[in-house]
């Protein structure tokens, strides 16, 4: 029988909190009872550069890092990024969940090369068969927290097998605290009960 | 929530995901370290983060960021004189710093015992280089654990330290980016606290300690006799596995996260070959590789960087006469860069083309979408001592960089900093450029923690041989890059309040007399300054401040007290000179397709830096619910 394989490949720019959101989903897929591992960029991109997170369920991952083009789901934060983690790791048939904030990249805001646009994803997706799943809350009290509003939307839709919303709260409960967590939380199960 | 400085210093074993660099911690609470030290530099600051969370009164070692890593070495090595299992930790390009101390340590009695943790970084992830750190292990005659995960870290850890102990020697464990960053749940064996004993042991008949001329010999060879001990260890190290697959032909040599990269890629293979991990990567386990050589008609030896194994495996197969057909790097490719799953596929398919099934190819195309570099945070001052410096330079002229946050003003639309060499080479490297030079000005860039890391002797040659060129100090009060750790001008220390060493002081004590600051905000006083400055001859430094505005507003943030008020574009007045989102080009202005810029929300932290760049004055700070 072929093994249980999940790779998500999570992408997004420094600064957005990639590192809490797939820290969350590294701890939501151990409390499902799976074996995880991953790996977050640190450092240099940190700086408003782009950042990614590998996250892997299965008991036949060894390494941190996905294998190109063999994701079964990437997670974005921003639109550009979406694309490009689509673009890099994303398996045809798999599935994208992006949160459609717009950071631009440098040579956009120096008009040497055009934005992405929502409408360029959605072709590229219905061409590659991926399930487009995007994400945008209007009046969120902090970005900071559109990572959760994904979190929220993966749950509510199942797009991670075995992954249920209160793996993801057990988890949000091992990294946050005090009114931070409450707020967080308060969105999750907003969202995951819509 | 989860409290690490709790979880690092629990009694009972436990299991928790962590990173590699956490789990090293574990590790050296266990076995009973005694003083630890580092500089900052990524892929290793993360340590230093897990032990700050011990709460200091509960820390069972002592732990400094000292000035470089020279310094780091040689405070860990003196305190191991003293019977103090030491460790010092610091990233890949660290040890050219510490090289002149590293070299030396195989000579001495380390009575405590000493682990060096190298944060080596294939893939230059955060480095000017992907520097091979194996090779300071062979010249040095120091053994070298490879941990490839965050377990084993741990693991290797806790035995490089017994060893280290045993053998009166430093044991260094190279860890690299992605064996320190990377997550998986750990099991952690429960933690004796021991009381320490402080008496100073230092003895010199545990020497001799003073390598000088024919006293270098016997130094020398219990050196490479304790090597000899490594190797013998190394034929029955746990840490050196073989995984059978009954495979009689073909056998893969490897070690570290090439390992685990080749392990994903053999999900692909049907008949599988036998691997022989190196958990220890110096001294090589001849016994184990002989023996693993004559069961395989053909050898592929997979290591990431440098090719280091398949020179010492070519050797050992002549010397035994092994008929092993042995392959290693195959080209220049083979040399550069991370070994990721896909490119350890790609390896395989090229030397056992009928060994993996193929993988599916991307169906078509796929859609351009620019590069995301990364980029001066907004409200960054150096943005603002760059775009100002800028204005006062003519073309022609050279600016040098040096390693931190301002490097990226290498990045367009800046193009400050057109060459980097390494930690405080600016000023030097800026002095030659003005050798014979009378017709282009040369600024040197240096910011203030590498000032004091290896800035200093540079500017010390320029007041001595009375170099011209003009030096800009971009203090922004903290080591920022690496995630704002204290240095000598700050006042604080890791531990606690100290002595503040300020920089302008530093720099009159050496005799400079021609020095100029100013708050980086003020750019078009500073574009003044800088032409004033390049129209003198000699020697002059100007110090562009500006507190790290990311560091700034995070602290005021949890206090409450951040001020800051949001930008907005006033559309009337807005006559599309694109100023501000395309030459000082902070991240927050955005543009749309029409050339209509607008100020992205999330990004803006209100910091007012840009409102003096706008030729129509079309920056205005937003009133709520007004347009962005």
């Amino acid at each position: 029988m072929k093994q249980e394989k999940f790779d998500i490949f999570v992408i997004g720019v420094g600064g957005q909190g990639i590192g809490l959101l797939s820290e969350t989903l590294i701890r939501a897929a151990d409390y499902a009872g799976k074996r995880v591992r991953g790996v977050d960029t640190h450092g240099l991109a940190q700086r408003g550069g782009m950042v990614a997170s590998h996250v892997r369920i299965g008991a036949n991952a060894h390494s941190p890092l996905v294998m190109a083009g063999q994701a079964e789901m990437v997670v974005a934060l921003e639109r550009h990024e979406a694309l490009r983690g689509m673009n890099l790791f994303l398996k045809d048939g798999g599935t994208l969940v992006y949160y459609d904030a717009v950071w631009q990249p440098l040579n956009v805001r120096l008009k040497k090369e055009a934005a992405v646009t929502a409408a360029s994803i959605s072709a590229e997706c219905r061409a590659r068969d991926i399930r487009e799943v995007r994400v945008f809350q209007t009046g969120l009290a902090d970005p900071r927290m559109q990572n959760v509003a994904v979190l929220a939307e993966i749950c509510r839709l199942n797009l991670i097998p075995g992954l249920e919303a209160g793996h993801v709260e057990a988890a949000l409960n091992d990294l946050l605290a005090g009114p931070v967590l409450e707020k967080n939380l308060a969105l999750f199960r907003k969202i995951v009960q819509a | 929530m989860k409290d690490m400085g709790e979880m690092l210093l629990r009694r009972e074993g436990f299991s928790e995901i962590v990173i590699g660099n956490t789990a090293l911690v574990r590790a050296m609470v266990e076995s009973g370290v005694g003083v630890v030290t580092s500089y900052p530099g990524s892929p290793t600051p993360e340590i230093a983060a897990a032990i700050a969370s011990m709460p200091a009164a509960q820390r069972p070692f002592y732990f400094e960021f000292s000035v470089n890593e020279k310094v780091a070495t040689e405070v860990a090595f003196g305190s191991a004189l003293n019977g103090h299992l030491a460790v010092v930790f610091f990233k890949s390009v660290g040890l050219n710093v510490a090289a002149d101390t590293f070299v030396q340590l195989p000579l001495m009695e380390i009575t405590g015992g000493m682990v060096v943790v190298l944060g080596d970084d294939p893939g230059a992830h955060s480095s000017q280089n992907e520097q091979d750190n194996r090779h300071f292990a062979h010249l040095a005659y120091l053994p070298v654990f490879e941990p490839a995960t965050a377990a084993e870290t741990y693991a290797m850890f806790k035995e490089a330290a017994a060893l280290a102990r045993a053998k009166k020697t430093a044991v260094i464990m190279r860890l690299t980016t992605h064996v320190c960053h990377a997550k998986e749940k750990v099991a952690f064996a429960p933690y004796a606290a021991a009381a320490r004993d402080n008496t100073p042991l230092f003895d010199v008949k545990n020497g001799p300690y003073v390598p000088i001329a024919a006293a270098v010999f016997p130094m020398k060879r219990r050196a490479l006799q304790k090597l000899e001990q490594f190797r013998e260890y190394a034929d029955d190290s746990p840490f050196n596995m073989v995984f059978s697959h009954n495979n009689k032909k073909r056998g893969v040599v490897t070690c570290g996260t090439a390992y685990l990269a080749l392990a994903d890629a053999l999900a692909f293979a049907g008949d599988r070959p036998d691997v022989l991990k190196l958990g220890l990567s110096h001294p090589l386990p001849r016994r184990l590789l002989s023996d693993f050589l004559q069961k395989h008609e053909e050898i592929l030896v997979l290591e990431e960087l440098d090719n280091i194994l398949e020179n010492e495996i070519r050797a050992l197969a002549q010397s035994r006469g092994l008929a092993s057909a042995i392959t290693g790097k195959q080209d220049l490719e083979d040399w550069i860069g991370e070994y990721t799953p896909e490119r350890v596929a790609a390896k395989l398919d090229k030397v056992w083309p009928d060994l993996l099934a193929p993988r599916p190819e991307p169906t078509r195309a796929r859609p351009a979408v620019p590069p995301r570099p990364p980029q001066l945070c907004p409200g960054c001052g150096h943005r603002s001592a760059f775009h100002a410096v800028k204005n006062a330079l003519a073309v022609g002229d050279i600016t040098v960089a040096d390693i931190g946050c301002h490097s990226l003003g290498f990045l367009p639309p800046y193009e400050m900093g057109q060459v980097l060499l390494c930690m405080g080479a600016s000023t030097a490297a800026a002095s030659g450029l003005a050798l014979a030079n009378r017709e282009r000005k040369v600024v040197a860039f240096l910011g203030d923690s590498t000032f004091f890391h290896a800035g200093i002797p540079g500017i010390i040659n320029a007041v001595f041989n009375r170099h011209n060129l003009t030096l800009i100090i971009m203090e922004n009060g903290t080591t920022a890059m690496t995630g704002h750790q204290e240095h000598p001008a700050t006042g604080k220390n890791f531990n606690g309040p100290t002595t503040a060493i300020p920089l302008r002081r530093v720099l009159e004590s050496l005799g400079i007399a021609n020095i100029r600051e100013l708050d980086a905000y003020s750019q078009k006083k500073l574009t003044a300054m800088v032409k004033e400055a390049l129209a003198e001859e000699g020697f002059k430094v100007i110090i562009a401040r500006h507190p790290c505005m990311l560091k700034h507003t995070r602290e005021q943030k949890r206090q409450g007290t951040w001020k800051g008020i949001p930008v907005r574009v006033n559309q009337e007045k807005c006559r599309r000179i694109h100023e501000c989102v395309s030459v000082f080009a902070c991240p927050s202005y955005q543009i749309d397709e029409g050339g209509r810029v607008h100020v992205q929300e999330d990004l803006c932290i209100g910091d007012g830096s840009c409102l003096q760049t706008c030729p129509a004055a079309a920056i205005e700070t937003g009133n709520p619910g007004g347009e962005k």
